[in-house]
């Protein structure tokens, strides 16, 4: 265990001190405690900005399941490490807030920090582990403590539903992508990231190549909220705004984005790659986008656009993809799409974490999150207002915070696409910069709305629960570092360019690793981004100034028709489609159920026979028949069919032990003098016991009826026996080889001392059944015994 | 409750007939290893003797009779068994190995010795112990 090790799980360590620290030092708040902690690793990875922008990288081993190949490797590189800094960072910031945000009197405190540990420390682990299952581990233990703090307030019912969504869905693609790294260790024989992507171009051949790439995708797009997953998110934001803030833009929703960066090397190669990736990028951006601007809840719009900015994000990684095809750095257009990825990552962590916490704001203040009751909160909150329009503008992309900055590199990469000559994308790729220009359109409307509803136009007192009044320093100084590095990022984009954004460039597209070379720019000259950027802000304050004639377009689509109630009819139709399921084949009757493993036998020995051509008749082996024979097989017939449709119980009875002694005289016939003697007691004793239960029955049901015919008891009946029958006359027929049967007969006497050789077989070659057999007769005797004297229900009635 | 017929005729044949059956089922017995026959069969026998008896008799009558309870005997059963197997191990051979010789006895001659009988035994105490529990649990139930 190195000290990167002790690093990525030093918070679980930290987990599990924080309730007794919580129990003993009642008047301090928890928080204090769990802050050190961030501060500190976020010092700690600071330290490694030194070491990956000189383009190396440091790879520590614990060995964990070593015969499975599964070891706990720490690798941290410029991608991991830009993560391991939100993480931490944005971490040290939540913390902070959440310390003012909520009350060290009323809430659960201890459980809170538990979860928000658990969550840190499983996030660093996805973003610094090299092998694959370690990293799946981390990344269901961020759905898990995702699913808690999203159920914090759990006496909510709304905060169960959300839970339990984004619980269902983030496992339903983590457990894809589980399969999708099996598969790429099918393939290429390894759990590591490193050796898997030095193997990309063998893999790409392989007919496993394509499932697993889709299955990794899915957990990607799940976990990131790409559509049309994206529908946990918004129900996520019951969670207190500390965590929304935090997972829900910063940290837990990039994890898909990380695995997409991260895996990139490998799967870029394929045409469905970028298509995939960078399709349902852009399209979540449109519908993330179209979607936050009918909402009125403040934290709904976030999360709309929460899931629209992801989707960008996305379809820079998809389109940046392209970058990979060409070996060197020169003209490599296509890159700039990474770099923006990379770039719009870290902006949208700031600015996104900042609006969370003004809205945390907002609803701590008023009492409300909803637009329609918000209004001029200017004058009351100034501090809050300054800090949420340097987060909404930069959202919007205007200058001149680093949202300008990476819009404008994200309209230059999505142009820039349609000149790849790859895969269809000079027919098909005009779509990117289209559906990306519309989708900024709505993203400067949602981002107005933000700003201008909430802290313009008229103040409604009577609306709200609370006098309104600016928030607590404490509970400002995160916001206000956020807004301040969003600022910072824009005026001098270029001081994270060489030491974070290059390495993880670097580490995104390897073939190009040292010919990377970042310098952002603020002015790019005049090209077709500056207009884009011109329209969106145009179209865009158009579209707000008559937002009220158009908003009705929204309720063009039915309630019924949205993705949430085709996931709520799912559940229910699953849940009601399983219990109807399970209700109509478990009967609760026995016959029901003697009829599907009679017709499952029957059919799957029909099926063997006639599929392995089974069947064969051979009259060699048959011995000749006797009159014995034959007057006995008559009376067995005989017996058997009064059985079946005697009137009265007693008659089957009669008829059941002359069929019984009728065997015995077979047995006769043909030898067995130790089966006759056997069968003909036990008939006897099994008749009297029936004759016993039949003396028994109560009178009420006691009725002399014969037994009702039924055409489906019949049918599967002769079935059986046709089936049986087919069988035994097959395999009579075919005889592979001779019967071991000589053995005996040859040292029944000099090996074990007797002549009868049945005995023999019991008691001495075979006498472990016979032990057994003796163990069940004892087994049945106690039973018998037992239940008849055993009465518990009577004894307690009397 | 039924009133007792004289089943003078039935008790007295029984008395007889019971004896036979027994010097039948032990021959049964006894015969196994040579002839048809052996626990399974001789220990039926010796419950149908036991049986009859009760036929002709009741169950308290036989129970002072035969004091004893089948259940043990059950048990007894299962332990020569399994002891005749694990006898085997204590002279380092596999689990149920049998041996055998001939001895020449006073009285029978040449007669074969065998531990597959002890084994025959046990399979001979637990059906008698096992058809005798289940009647008489039943003929005691109401």
């Amino acid at each position: 265990m190195t000290l990167l090790h002790w690093a990525i799980i030093s918070p679980f360590l930290m987990a599990i001190i924080i309730p007794l620290l919580y129990k003993l030092f009642r008047k301090i708040h928890t928080g204090w405690f769990v802050l050190i902690l961030p501060v500190i690793l976020f010092t700690y990875f600071f330290q490694f900005i030194s070491i990956t922008s000189g383009g190396n990288t440091i790879k520590e081993t614990v060995q964990w399941m070593p015969s499975f190949d599964i070891n706990f490797t720490a690798y941290v590189d410029g991608l991991g490490l830009l993560f391991a800094l939100l993480i931490t960072g944005i971490g040290s910031l939540v913390v902070l807030y959440s310390i003012y945000y909520l009350n060290k009197d009323k809430e659960q405190l201890h459980n809170f920090y538990v979860y928000l540990l658990m969550f840190m420390g499983a996030m660093l682990g996805v973003v610094l582990s090299d092998n694959l299952i370690v990293l799946y581990m981390f990344w269901e233990f961020t759905s898990i403590s995702s699913f808690l703090l999203i159920g914090y307030w759990y006496h909510r019912e709304r905060s169960r539903y959300g839970a339990q969504k984004s619980m269902l869905m983030t496992v339903f693609g983590g457990l894809s992508m589980l399969g999708g790294f099996l598969l790429l260790y099918v393939m290429g024989g390894s759990f590591s990231i490193r050796e898997i992507v030095g193997m990309a171009g063998e893999l790409s051949t392989d007919p496993l190549f394509i499932p697993a790439l889709i299955l990794v995708l899915l957990g990607a797009f799940t976990k990131s909220a790409q559509f049309p997953f994206h529908i946990w998110l918004p129900d996520a934001m019951e969670a207190p705004t500390p965590v929304s803030a935090y997972l829900h833009s910063a940290t837990m929703v990039k994890a898909g984005l990380y695995l997409v960066a991260r895996m990139s090397p490998v799967f870029a190669d394929q045409g469905l790659w970028l298509w995939l990736v960078g399709g349902f990028g852009i399209l979540t951006l449109f519908w993330g986008s179209f979607n936050a601007v009918k909402q009125t809840d403040l934290k709904g719009i976030l999360a709309f656009s929460t899931v629209s900015q992801l989707g960008l994000i996305m379809s820079l990684l998809g389109v940046g993809a392209a970058a990979l095809h060409y070996d060197h750095i020169n003209d490599n257009i296509f890159l700039v799409a990474t770099l923006a990825a990379v770039f719009h990552l870290i902006n949208h962590a700031t600015f996104k974490g900042s609006l969370f916490m003004v809205v945390g704001i907002v609803d701590h203040e008023t009492g409300t999150r909803d637009i329609r009751k918000l209004g001029g909160l200017m004058s009351f909150m100034p501090i809050t207002f300054t800090i949420a329009i340097i987060g909404a503008f930069s959202m919007a992309g205007l200058p001149p915070f680093n949202g300008f900055l990476s819009k404008e590199m994200f309209f230059t990469g999505m142009v820039n696409i349609m000149e790849a000559d790859l895969f269809n994308l000079q027919t098909w790729g005009l779509l990117f910069p289209i559906l990306a220009w519309v989708g900024s359109v709505f993203t400067f409307l949602y981002s107005m709305i933000i700003v201008f509803k909430t802290f313009t136009g008229k103040h409604q007192p009577e609306k709200l629960e609370k006098k309104p009044h600016e928030a607590p320093i404490g509970m400002l100084i995160s916001p206000i570092i956020l807004a301040s590095l969003v600022v910072i990022f824009g005026f001098f984009p270029n001081i994270l360019s060489h030491s974070v954004i290059e390495p993880a460039v670097a580490a995104i597209t390897p073939s190009l690793a040292k010919e990377v070379e970042v310098h952002i720019s603020f002015w790019h000259g005049v090209g077709p981004e500056l207009f884009m950027t011109l329209g969106v802000f145009l179209f865009g304050i158009l579209l707000y100034v008559l937002l009220p004639k158009w908003k009705h377009i929204y309720t063009w689509i039915p309630e019924k028709l949205t993705l949430n109630s085709f996931y709520d009819r799912g559940i229910i139709a699953a849940e009601r489609g399983s219990s109807r399921f399970t209700k109509g084949y478990m009967t609760g009757y026995i016959r029901s159920y003697l009829v599907y493993i009679f017709s499952f036998f029957i059919a799957i020995l029909l099926f063997t026979m006639w599929y392995k051509g089974a069947f064969a008749i051979n009259t060699e082996y048959v011995a000749p028949i006797g009159i014995y024979e034959i007057a006995l097989a008559l009376i067995l017939v005989i017996s058997s069919v009064t059985t079946l449709f005697a009137k009265s119980r007693l008659t089957s009875i009669i008829a059941l032990g002359a069929a019984g002694y009728t065997v015995s005289l077979f047995f006769v016939l043909f030898r067995a003098p130790d089966l006759a003697l056997t069968q003909l007691v036990i008939e006897t004793v099994s008749v009297a016991l029936f004759l016993l239960c039949f003396y028994h029955l109560p009178p009420l049901s006691r009725h002399e009826e014969r037994m009702s015919f039924k055409l489906g008891n019949a049918l599967i009946s002769i079935g059986v026996g046709v089936v049986v029958t087919l069988v035994a006359i097959s395999s009579y027929s075919t005889k592979l080889f001779d019967s071991i049967s000589k053995y005996y007969i040859e040292n029944v006497y000099d090996e074990a001392g007797g002549k009868n050789m049945v005995n023999v077989i019991l008691v001495d070659f075979r006498g472990f059944d016979t032990l057994f057999e003796i163990c069940v007769l004892a087994i049945a005797a106690l039973g018998i015994f037992s239940m008849i004297k055993l009465r518990l229900t009577r004894r307690k009635e009397g | 409750m039924r009133t007792r017929t004289n089943d003078l005729i039935l008790q007295t044949i029984t008395t007889v007939v019971a004896f036979i059956i027994i010097l039948f089922s032990l021959s049964l017995f006894f015969a196994g290893h040579y002839n048809p026959g052996g626990g399974f069969v001789g220990g039926l026998m010796t419950s149908g003797a036991i049986v009859l008896l009760l036929l002709a008799y009741d169950i308290k009558t036989v129970a002072s009779i035969l004091p004893i309870d089948y259940k043990i005997l059950i048990a007894v059963g299962l332990l020569f068994a399994v002891g005749t197997g694990a006898g085997a191990l204590i002279f380092n051979v596999p689990f149920l190995t049998h041996a055998y010789d001939y001895f020449y006895l006073p009285l029978l001659g040449k007669t074969s010795l065998h531990t597959a009988v002890l084994f025959d035994t046990g399979v001979y105490l637990v059906v008698i112990g096992v058809t005798m529990t289940i009647i008489q649990t039943i003929g005691e139930s109401e």
